[in-house]
């Protein structure tokens, strides 16, 4: 292995490698979240559906060999998930909230008792593309090795962005979101449309934990999320429910995150303690600086339990 | 209402009364004393027990006690550091009655093993990590430890060697005197090959982060080190990150060359299957337990990985010769004169610490050659 000296570069480039590497699950679970509450409902339990994605895609990869078959998995599974909430909030007095604290429990611990025979096998990783081939320094190299589920993911940012304003279905999604009654006037049934919205939130995050386990760290333990899928949804207010804001939050976090060990690794080593809340610190600054006690958060879906 | 279930005041007393005789009659009848033939000894990991790591190495022993005449083992993994095991121990004494605990994390000691030895006096809780003092701590609580640190210098030999880069690099979790002396001794056993050789070492603040220890494994690599070790609980991510970028790998806690079977070079690893068997020994012949047990490779505490392929000649010799100095008894890593990495002298000329010489168990400096900070 060659090696070039990069010095202090080596902290702008972590972060810029970090935010692709670590953003991607939170760009997909803060993706479905968004999608969900716009339809009026919260998934808490979308943490419970991460590392359940994580876990079944580890699995089917290391029994078919197939990454993709792997990432289909996880999607069908956070899909049953998501449905599963959707169809127990459309009963009368249930608290989604409460639901969704259920369902995160029990996806992982469903994960972990499923997951026993699959922490020792190794899984084969999905694809990265390398845009850094034009570079002869290995650690670009190595930053811009750019796994496919980015790329998708930034792409779905955007489509949601478009289809939210352009689009019939992302027009009923709003509806939904912010009168029940307008939705019932206009002849639609917001029961089924949220059922629906959570079942997609539910496989983006799937897919989330599919990229924890089988890109990034890459391997199924039950320690794998430290937290990813809740962040995410809170990364979804942070991003006042607009899918681009949520693509720059989850970019931001990841940065953020990588920050720690960078400084570390070029002899910044006092206080690291205080780096690693880097992200935690940033987030409470941003919602401390744009909220206001007289006006509700601007663009919060109508409908949602935290805002009626 | 029927009134039918409804307890008059001579049922609730009576039925009261009962439930109080039956919880007083385990104090009142000497239960344990009766099981002493047949032993239960409980486990408990602060992670999965097939990790590649610290938890399966503990894990690992306790398998090894399977099969004992008359020794049944109860275990339990993923149990967090706080007033959680104590129920854990709580329910492994009151319901599977064991008289044996292994809490085999080291957050598990101060203060839910020790409010649990003072609970139950006739139980024994042995804990791993080096914390029990004889002046401090209650006799029915112990603590074992292995010198691995022997087994990072071990690594360190190798990594010197194999390095070209001259830059090792050690992702950590947390700055405690075991951490710390592990990273010293990797150092330290790369500079016996080449005295200008650093070691760039991350602290991740956890035990167990797999996106940070990712995170900081490609942060090392970046800055140029081409060997990599660690201290945390699952060495499985860095492991496998730094192979992906092509870096050596030295193991620790087990044997994690199936993960990279071409970059791994060697790996320092437990083998508590031989203290789990001789504190069970002892207790099946009924003799007392020892309080404060240590041990090394010579002791059959510590083992090394099988060297790896990419060891080359003069790494393998090196290797045996200070495998087989160690053997002897008596190697001594910290050594003068020698300087912590802020310049403080930590050992005079003539002066060395062997691996029982219990100043190391409060090590809190990094020593000269390590980049990084114990705060």
């Amino acid at each position: 292995m060659e090696t070039t000296d990069i010095g202090l570069w080596g902290v702008p480039l972590a972060m810029l490698g970090g935010a692709i590497r670590v953003s991607t699950p939170f760009i997909f679970v803060s993706l479905g979240e968004a999608i969900t509450e716009r339809s009026g409902r919260i998934n808490l339990g979308l943490e419970g559906t991460l590392v359940f994605g994580a876990m079944s895609a580890y699995a089917v990869a290391v029994m078919t060999g197939s990454p993709w078959l792997g990432l289909l998995a996880a999607a069908l599974a956070g899909l049953c998930f998501g449905l599963f909430h959707g169809w127990i909030c459309k009963f009368p007095k249930v608290n989604d909230i409460a639901i969704g604290i259920a369902l995160m429990l029990f996806g992982t611990g469903l994960a972990f008792f499923f997951g026993k025979p699959f922490i020792q096998p190794s899984a084969p990783d999905l694809p990265a593309i390398p845009f850094g081939a034009w570079s002869d320094i290995p650690q670009v190299q190595a930053a811009l090795n750019v796994n496919v589920l980015f790329l998708i993911g930034a792409a779905l940012a955007v489509f949601l962005w478009w289809a939210f304003r352009n689009t019939r279905i992302g027009l009923i999604v709003r509806v939904v979101g912010d009168s029940a009654d307008a939705a019932r006037a206009m002849g639609l049934n917001p029961n089924t449309v949220r059922l629906l919205a959570t079942g997609v939130g539910g496989a983006l995050a799937g897919i989330g934990g599919a990229y924890l386990s089988l890109y990034y760290p890459g391997s199924w333990t039950e320690r794998i999320s430290s937290g990813q899928g809740l962040m995410a949804v809170a990364l979804v207010i942070f991003a006042r429910w607009n899918p681009l804001g949520c693509f720059a939050a989850a970019l931001l976090f990841g940065g953020a995150g990588a920050l720690g060990p960078a400084l570390q690794s070029v002899g910044v080593t006092q206080g690291y303690y205080l780096f690693y809340a880097a992200p935690y610190i940033l987030t409470l600054v941003i919602m401390i600086a744009t909220s206001s006690p007289s006006r509700t958060l601007a663009g919060a879906p109508g409908e949602l339990s935290i805002t009626k | 209402m029927t009134g039918k279930f409804m307890l008059s005041r001579r049922d609730l007393l009576k039925t009261s009364a009962a439930g109080a005789a039956l919880g007083l009659a385990p104090a009142a009848f000497p239960i344990r004393a009766a099981r002493a033939a047949a032993a239960t000894v409980g486990f408990i990991y602060v992670g999965p027990k097939d990790d590649y790591g610290y938890n399966q190495a503990h894990a690992e022993g306790a398998a090894s006690l399977k099969g004992i005449e008359g020794i049944s083992i109860v275990e339990e993994e993923n149990v967090p550091e706080t007033v959680d095991v104590q129920k854990t121990m709580e329910s492994m004494i009151n319901l599977d009655g064991a008289s044996l605990i292994f809490p085999t994390s080291f957050g598990y000691f101060d203060p839910h093993m020790l409010a649990m030895c003072a609970k139950f006096p006739d139980v024994q809780f042995r804990h791993c990590g080096g914390m029990w003092n004889k002046d401090k701590h209650p006799m029915n609580a112990g603590s074992y430890f292995g010198y691995i640190g022997m087994g990072q210098y071990l690594n360190g030999v190798v990594a010197g060697h194999t390095t070209k880069s001259k830059k090792l690099g050690f992702v950590a979790a947390k700055p405690i005197p075991q951490v710390l002396l592990n990273i010293n001794s990797f150092l330290l056993g790369a500079r016996s090959v080449d005295p200008a050789i650093t070691c760039q070492v991350i602290f991740t603040g956890e035990w167990s982060l797999a996106v940070k220890e990712a995170e900081a494994t490609n942060a090392l690599i970046d800055q140029g080190a081409d060997v990599v070790t660690c201290h945390v609980d699952s060495p499985k991510v860095v492991v496998e990150t730094a192979a992906g970028r092509g870096a050596f790998i030295c193991g620790y806690h087990a044997n994690q060359s199936p993960l990279a079977p071409e970059k791994y070079l060697t790996g320092a690893e437990w083998n508590w299957a031989k203290v789990y068997k001789m504190f069970v020994d002892d207790l099946v012949a009924g003799k007392p337990l020892p309080n404060f047990t240590r041990g090394g490779l010579a002791d059959g505490f510590v083992k090394m990985s099988p060297l790896g392929p990419a060891v080359g000649e003069a790494a393998r010799k090196q290797f045996d010769a200070t495998l087989a100095e160690m053997m002897k008894g008596g190697f001594s890593v910290i050594k003068g004169p020698l300087k912590s990495n802020k310049g403080a002298v930590v050992a005079t000329e003539g002066q060395a610490f062997v691996e029982t010489a219990i100043e190391l168990e409060s090590m809190d400096y990094l020593v000269e050659g390590v980049v990084g900070s114990t705060a």
